[in-house]
Order: structure tokens, then C-alpha cells, then sequence
């Protein structure tokens, strides 16, 4: 068994440190939720965190007051409205007002590849003619294509400090599979200084014959933690189902201060780990 | 009184818009809907794209997100997401996009990032995604949207995605690539961008609506076509298919 694999507190501990950049990425599917708990407990502050969709596990970490900034494409509740901690630092600072770095899915999508190929910068052509490029002309500027003299814009690579990501399998070596929705996940890894994954089993091995499937190769990998149903309330292909009832339930609990603050210390900061989490969840709604 | 929804109506008309064979690049909601509609009656073969990466996709109920695994398993193949936005969108190998948004103006830009201003937001709205590229690199663009004063405005509080911008030939002078959006739909009529000015027009109104009903609705002062047109009802068809599809999708999502 790879020495890599540790305990996910060992991981957190040992490889996020207080105001690092931190890319916790997942479309919608492999949502590294485990990870992020986990992140909550240890207390981690002024983190600047990347992801093109917080979801609920950033809108989370933001209501705890985890993050100093935060860099993100799209910040909603898919399908159920908004992210309510998010929309409350803000416009209303609370607990404090975060610093908002926006861009488009392709814009960070490209950066994850230019930081990934080691590029200083990515080039694309969606920014023309809107605000967000007006609003934000430090990080989109505007290149002429020594070729054609096309006008495109160009953005900054994103390289990491860390990047953590949920998959479904890791072999004993330490090589970690991924399949289905695939995201992001393999460029933010790449681009990151270090690497830490979530696996809902890990196997002796992998099934022969499925090369093409997304890997990240053991000696790349900065530490590995099996924690089966990591990505819940979000999903993983082959394992569980999205829980698309509790993304409904949270537009309520986030509504509210005080009752989310209450549902983080029932169900995350007092409880040891994502299993205990997960147990107390099912005992307490059925 | 007709025994259909304004919300039937809308997604109805919609959806025939869109034509069997296109490659389409589906946004959540609304868009989604129309889609999948159409996919399910006079275009077997449209293409759909999700920006989650799923290509050819045809699921059985609507997804609540972009990326539900209903998407994945129902798709011909399922590529990252720098791909969907590299390879097929930025290149110009998407025929239409269907969008949505909060709000949108005259000359069909659309505003899905914030309403007041930016740095001190009345409202702070879920942001671009991918919407700015699908409205500057899809060949055309379609937008879904519900008639009212507050979405329908004179002057976007933000350009998240690319219309016309000020009008005329500005948007093809920046060299965006894709035309722009060929019409928007609502829940009141059908709207189309004047040739020249490319300001948005009223050219169909749905049956039982009036036009002051659709100028109390919108923000700007909406010309209307000289042989205004009375948009199709529904078939009973087309209203089982979509009944059906919204009937399977809410027991889906409510376990």
C-alpha cells in the first residue's frame, strides 16, 4: 500500500495551509464535500478559493468565514436559486465581506490548462463586447494574434497551491480513476503545486483494458483518503445518486443565519468525521 | 379560455424553433425544457450539448443541475469541460445556443451577473458560467425567457453575454463570430431584432394576449410588426409530450 494514502485529517493537516489558494473542483458530479468539511473543522482562514461552481460546499466554507477571496465562474444552487452565505458576505458582509475574483466557465476552464501546460497565460475570444471584462481589466487583457491580427482576450494561468478532488477509485499504488462528468478535474490537478484525493474505494487494482479512463498517476498525487460517500449530498457515477432534495432543503437552512450556524455545528464541526456526518444525517431525517 | 399554461405556450413555441439536426447548446431551465420537447417530437435528431460536457444527450426527465448523472448516462459520450468550451463551442461547431437570464434589453444583451451596480450589488445574481461564450460563439442564439418589466429593460445593468450591444453593426465590428440572438421568447409573444437598428420587435403575440399587455410588460418602447402575427396554439400533442415530461421530472427530483 502507497504511503500516500493517509487519513483525510493527516491530509488537510499536513498539506492545507492558512491563506493558501485552494481549488476544491467538481462539476456538479465528485464534489469533494468530505474534503471541505474536513477543511471547516481544522479551522483553515484567508483562503482564496478557486472553483467555477461554489455550490453548497463553498457557499459552506464562506459562511464560516474560511475564505479572504473567493474566484469562481458561476455561484448558484443549481436548479433551486442562490447561494445564501455567498450572497450574504456580499452584499451584506456577513461574517465578512469577501473579496470576488469572476470569470466565465471557459475563461478558468482555459486557465486550468494553461496553468496545467505551464503557460503563463490562456487566449479566448467569449470576453468580447462584455462587462466582465471591462469590470475586471487586471485579469483580462487584450492580445493581437501575431498570425492574423485577430484581437483576443487573454487571462492568467491558475496554478494552485493545493487542488483536492473526489474520485471514485485508487488503486493500492496510489493511482487515482476517475469517470462520467469529468469537469475540470484533471487540468486543476496539474496545474496544482499539490494534490490531495478523496476516493470512495480504493482497489488492488485497476480493471485491465479501460486506458482511456481519467487517471492521475501515483507519483503526482500529494496524498490520497478513502471516504466512501465523500462527494454526498452530490454524486458519484457507479456509487450514489445526487441528492437533489437536500440542494432543495439548503435554500431554507442557508436562508438563515442562525439556523445555518446551527446545522454546521449538528452536522459538521461537532462531529469527528464525514462517516459520523453522514450517520447523523440519515438518523436525523429519515 | 384555452386550457394551456403561459408557461406551455412558451416552452411550446420554443422548442419549434428549434429544428431537427442542429447541434444545440442547452442552458438549464427553461432552454432545457424547449429542448428536450423538441427533442422529443419534430427533431429526433438534434444534437444536445450541456456545458457539463455531455454530448448528444437525451434524458428521460429534466436535470435539476447541468451536470445530473441523468445527463451522463443518457449521452453519446461525455468529454471535459475545457473540451465542450474549446473544441465544439469556440470553434463554431454549435448551431444554436438556448439561453436564459434575468434580464435582457432592447438589443438583446443579456444581464446574468448582478442588478445595481457591480461593486455594490442590489441583488447579486449566480454570475457568466457559460453563457458569454454561448452567446458570442454559437452561430445563433435563442433565448427563453418570462415576459416582465423587470427582466425585459431599456439598458442592461451588466453585459454578461453579448446581443447587439448598442445596436447596428457594432457586434459584428468587434469580430464576434456568432450572429447574435435570432429571436427571444417569452411567455406573451415572440420578439425579433430589427434588421438594421437590431432592436427587438414584437413580431408574434400568443393567442388571448394584448399588445398593451406586452408593452406593460416590457421596459422599452416596443415597436410592433405592421402584420403583427398570432402565434400558433399548442397541439394536444405537444402539450401531452411536455405534461408527461414535466410530470416524470417532479417525481424524479422528489425522492
Amino acid at each position: 500500500m502507497s504511503d500516500k494514502i493517509i487519513p483525510l485529517e493527516k491530509a488537510i493537516a499536513d498539506h492545507i495551509q492558512d491563506r493558501d489558494e485552494v481549488a476544491l473542483e467538481g462539476f456538479t458530479h465528485l464534489i469533494p464535500f468530505a474534503a471541505g468539511h474536513e477543511i471547516i473543522r481544522q479551522q483553515k482562514k484567508d483562503l482564496t478559493l478557486i472553483r467555477m461552481t461554489p455550490d453548497l460546499i463553498y457557499d459552506q466554507m464562506i459562511g464560516m468565514g474560511m475564505a479572504k477571496k473567493l474566484v469562481f465562474s458561476w455561484g448558484g444552487n443549481p436548479g433551486v436559486g442562490s447561494l445564501h452565505r455567498l450572497r450574504d458576505s456580499i452584499e451584506n458582509g456577513f461574517p465578512h465581506t469577501i473579496e470576488i475574483e469572476e470569470h466565465s466557465h471557459a475563461d478558468i476552464s482555459s486557465a486550468y490548462v494553461a496553468g496545467a501546460s505551464g503557460l503563463p497565460f490562456t487566449v479566448l475570444r467569449g470576453y468580447t463586447g462584455t462587462d466582465l471584462a471591462k469590470q475586471n481589466p487586471e485579469y483580462v487583457k487584450w492580445i493581437e494574434c501575431p498570425f492574423t491580427g485577430e484581437k483576443l482576450a487573454a487571462t492568467p494561468a491558475f496554478t494552485p497551491n493545493v487542488t483536492v478532488i473526489h474520485a471514485q477509485q485508487a488503486d493500492r499504488k496510489g493511482n487515482v480513476k476517475l469517470w462520467g462528468i469529468i469537469g475540470v478535474q484533471k487540468e486543476a490537478a496539474m496545474a496544482a503545486k499539490k494534490i490531495i484525493v478523496t476516493v470512495e474505494e480504493i482497489v488492488d487494482s485497476f480493471e485491465d483494458g479501460d486506458v482511456n479512463a481519467t487517471i492521475i498517476p501515483h507519483w503526482l498525487v500529494t496524498a490520497i483518503s478513502e471516504v466512501p460517500g465523500g462527494s454526498k449530498p452530490s454524486y458519484a457515477m457507479g456509487y450514489y445518486k445526487r441528492n437533489n432534495e437536500f440542494y432543495k432543503q439548503w435554500d431554507e437552512i442557508s436562508q438563515d443565519r442562525d439556523r445555518f450556524h446551527e446545522w454546521m455545528d449538528t452536522y459538521v464541526t461537532k462531529v469527528e468525521n464525514f462517516n459520523e456526518h453522514l450517520q447523523k444525517l440519515e438518523v436525523n431525517n429519515g | 379560455m384555452a386550457d394551456y399554461t403561459k408557461d406551455e405556450m412558451m416552452t411550446i413555441t420554443a422548442a419549434n424553433k428549434l429544428k431537427d439536426g442542429m447541434v444545440c447548446f442547452v442552458g438549464i431551465g427553461l432552454p432545457s425544457a424547449a429542448c428536450n420537447l423538441a427533442r422529443l417530437t419534430h427533431a429526433p435528431n438534434a444534437v444536445l450539448i450541456y456545458e457539463s460536457g455531455t454530448i448528444e444527450t437525451k434524458p428521460d426527465v429534466l436535470p435539476l443541475s447541468i451536470g445530473d448523472g441523468e445527463l451522463a448516462e443518457t449521452a453519446s459520450h461525455v468529454i471535459s469541460v475545457p473540451e465542450v468550451f474549446k473544441y465544439w463551442l469556440q470553434a463554431g461547431k454549435v448551431d444554436a445556443g438556448f439561453l436564459g437570464g434575468a434580464q435582457i434589453d432592447k438589443f438583446g444583451n443579456i444581464n446574468s451577473t448582478v442588478i445595481g451596480d457591480y461593486n455594490n450589488p442590489k441583488v447579486r445574481l449566480p454570475g457568466a458560467g457559460g453563457a458569454p461564450e454561448i452567446a458570442s460563439n454559437a452561430k445563433q442564439t435563442l433565448v427563453v425567457m418570462r415576459h416582465s418589466k423587470r427582466a425585459f429593460v431599456d439598458k442592461v445593468d451588466f453585459i454578461t453575454s453579448t446581443g447587439y450591444l448598442n445596436g447596428g453593426s457594432e457586434r459584428e465590428e468587434l469580430g464576434i463570430k456568432g450572429e447574435g440572438p435570432a429571436v427571444i421568447i417569452t411567455d406573451l409573444g415572440i420578439l425579433k431584432p430589427d434588421p438594421e437598428t437590431k432592436e427587438f420587435y414584437l413580431e408574434s403575440i400568443h393567442p388571448d394576449v394584448t399588445v398593451d399587455e406586452v408593452r406593460e410588460n416590457t421596459g422599452w418602447e416596443l415597436k410592433i410588426a405592421e402584420e403583427l402575427e398570432t402565434t400558433p396554439e399548442p397541439s394536444a400533442e405537444y402539450l401531452g409530450i411536455l405534461r408527461d415530461l414535466n410530470e416524470r421530472t417532479a417525481l424524479a427530483h422528489s425522492g
